[in-house]
């Protein structure tokens, strides 16, 4: 296992497109990183770099003590696991988790010893033998994780790895995911667009935009105190509300909405959209005479809400200042 | 389709049977001419029942050829048009595959210059080049050889093209996976993409089994010698001149041997023909 480190890592593809505009971070040995952004931020980019499939224009990346910018991917000690598994359709289960390991000259006995035990950890005993294409998208997608973990690399490569499997099977995996890496400790990167994905699995996480790092931080770090307005909008569902406030903008989290009496109400919400979710009812509308801001709120199910006016309130300790040209955070 | 109208149905199926006799028939009579005696075959009409010459004719043409044109022996025509329907799909694969490889795999300088190069020679066919490729064998001293009958038809574009657009359906992350794998290029492509492309070549090598099997053109310019006469040629030289000087119950019988090689490459291949065509394992 072993530490990754990100030296302002630039990547363009002609002088004037440039999609990673330098990003520098300290990934330390067997934490688990999570890349989240938008689709097109560069994330995929930035991960397809630490594997040696993208060159890096400039900057650094190092694994361990090696910087490994020249190295070809095989020589980098990483494995990877892709959006769409990339299983050899034409190989077995045992046979696609084996062929990294014989083109590497591994005995025999070594191979079957990895793959076996790689097999119990995933349960994929009784598969060994069935090609790609009649397993499920869950069998296949741990497929293409047993082929990672026979590597025994240093450092795992997750490009969005649960993308194509139902929401079920998503959540399943997710857990499946946080008990591998407890048991077996590996350094990981994380590629998602999914936020909760980022949030459950992430010890820290960096947010991209457009191929900057908006911010690093552990998970409930950047949701209680996210660094720029795209973090705050990017985080959360409903995203936090940004309201135009003395020059300034204003970001409270729908949930740090209350009802209350109108005597009392910081804003007036006009609500015209109401979703009960059962456990929480999602009420959205317009602040009175601004048509332009959006609001949501999060209120209790208890809550009788209903289209039309709604008196608000927030806790000021849990409101963000933001700066409306830059965007970034004001600290208080 | 779920429809009900008799009158539809029968339709259909008239134009059917007329299609099937249209082309089984004339396939039938000569089965037929090929079991009769030469004065059976001469009668007018011709009977259309099978003969009792069967082994008699076969077994002749196959020693010996016909009486009054080509003496040459047909079994050694079968194996002269065996190997060249043999050589032309095994050597275009072998080549054509390769070079996909390099075009779709491999960034090199010129390498879409190179592409359309391989491209425009489907816009010559043997047909056209075929008075300079003829010089070039001839001053190579080719004719009358295995390699004259083969290497000018092995070059080809629609081979390199229909492997092309099989790797580009190939999703890069197969070949990113292998890579991260560690293996070289050349591993990928026999490990991996070539397993990939048997649906692929086993429809390649029907197409052009039967493509070399019929080759008429070419073999007729560069055979002379009777020992290097292909099938297809052997039938040309066997008729000399008026109807009535013409063995047809013995040429029937070469047209037939002729037929069925290409017939049974087919129907054996049937399955991983229509699977190449319509069907990619990905």
């Amino acid at each position: 296992m072993a530490a990754v480190s990100f030296r302002d890592v630039r990547k363009s593809y002609t002088p004037e497109l440039q999609v990673i505009h330098g990003v520098s971070m300290d990934i330390a040995d067997g934490e688990f990183v999570v890349i989240l952004g938008p689709s097109g931020c560069g994330k995929s980019t930035l991960l397809r770099m630490v594997a040696g499939l993208e060159t890096i224009t400039a900057g650094e990346i190092s694994i361990g003590d090696r910087v490994v910018n020249q190295l070809e991917p095989k020589d980098r000690d990483i494995a990877m696991v892709f959006q769409n598994y990339a299983l050899y359709p034409h190989m077995s289960v045992y046979d696609n988790m084996a062929y990294g390991l014989r083109i590497r000259g591994l005995s025999k006995a070594e191979i079957d010893a990895r793959v076996q035990k790689a097999a119990s950890i995933l349960e994929l005993g009784k598969f060994l033998e069935r090609k790609p294409r009649a397993l499920s998208g869950g069998q296949r997608q741990r497929v293409a994780m047993g082929r990672a973990i026979v590597r025994e690399p240093q450092v795992f490569l997750f490009d969005e790895p649960l993308s194509n499997l139902d929401a079920k099977l998503r959540v399943q995996m997710r857990g499946e995911l946080q008990s591998l890496h407890r048991r077996l400790g590996t350094t990981s990167l994380f590629v998602t667009h999914d936020q909760v994905e980022a949030m459950t699995l992430a010890q820290r996480m960096i947010v991209m935009n457009a191929g900057r790092a908006e911010q690093i931080g552990a998970p409930l770090e950047v949701y209680a105190k996210p660094a720029t307005t795209f973090v705050a909008s990017f985080i959360g569902s409903p995203p936090m509300n940004l309201i135009p406030r003395e020059g300034k903008l204003l970001g409270v989290r729908p949930e740090h909405f209350e009802p209350c009496a109108p005597a009392e109400a910081q804003l007036t919400l006009d609500v015209d959209l109401v979703e009960p979710l059962g456990s929480d009812t999602l009420v959205y509308g317009h602040l009175g005479g601004d048509r332009d801001t959006r609001v949501a709120a999060r209120l209790h199910s208890s809550v009788d809400a209903r289209t039309g006016k709604l008196p608000l309130r927030y806790d000021r300790a849990n409101v963000h200042w933001f700066d409306p040209q830059s965007g970034k955070r004001i600290e208080t | 389709m779920v429809e009900n109208r008799p009158w539809l149905t029968v339709l259909s199926h008239a134009v059917l049977i007329l299609g099937v006799i249209a082309v089984a028939f004339p396939l039938y009579i000569t089965f037929i001419a090929s079991t009769l005696t030469l004065e059976q075959v001469m009668q007018v009409p011709m009977q259309l029942t099978p003969g009792d010459q069967l082994v008699q004719n076969y077994s002749q043409v196959l020693g010996g050829g016909t009486n009054t044109g080509s003496k040459a022996a047909v079994s050694n025509m079968l194996v002269n048009s065996l190997v060249m329907a043999l050589a032309i799909p095994l050597g275009k694969i072998a080549i054509s595959v390769i070079s996909a490889f390099a075009i779709v795999y491999f960034r090199f300088p010129l390498r879409m210059f190179f592409f359309w190069m391989i491209f425009v020679t489907l816009m010559l066919p043997v047909e056209v080049r075929i008075i300079p490729t003829f010089k070039v064998i001839a001053d190579l001293g080719m004719l009358n050889t295995y390699a004259g009958l083969t290497v000018p038809l092995i070059a080809s574009a629609t081979a390199t093209f229909l492997f092309r657009q099989f790797f580009m359906t190939v999703p890069d992350e197969l070949a990113e996976a292998a890579r991260v794998d560690g293996a070289s290029p050349m591993r990928f492509f026999w490990d991996v993409l070539l397993p990939l492309s048997k649906t692929t070549m086993a429809a390649l090598f029907v197409i052009q089994f039967i493509y070399g099997w019929n080759q008429y053109l070419w073999p007729l310019l560069v055979t002379t010698d009777e020992s290097m006469y292909t099938t297809v040629i052997g039938i040309k030289r066997m008729i000399v001149g008026g109807d009535a000087a013409n063995e047809w119950n013995l040429i029937m019988a070469t047209a037939i041997l002729a037929m069925l090689p290409p017939a049974l490459v087919v129907m054996l291949m049937q399955k991983w023909f229509v699977k190449g065509l319509v069907e990619t394992e990905k």
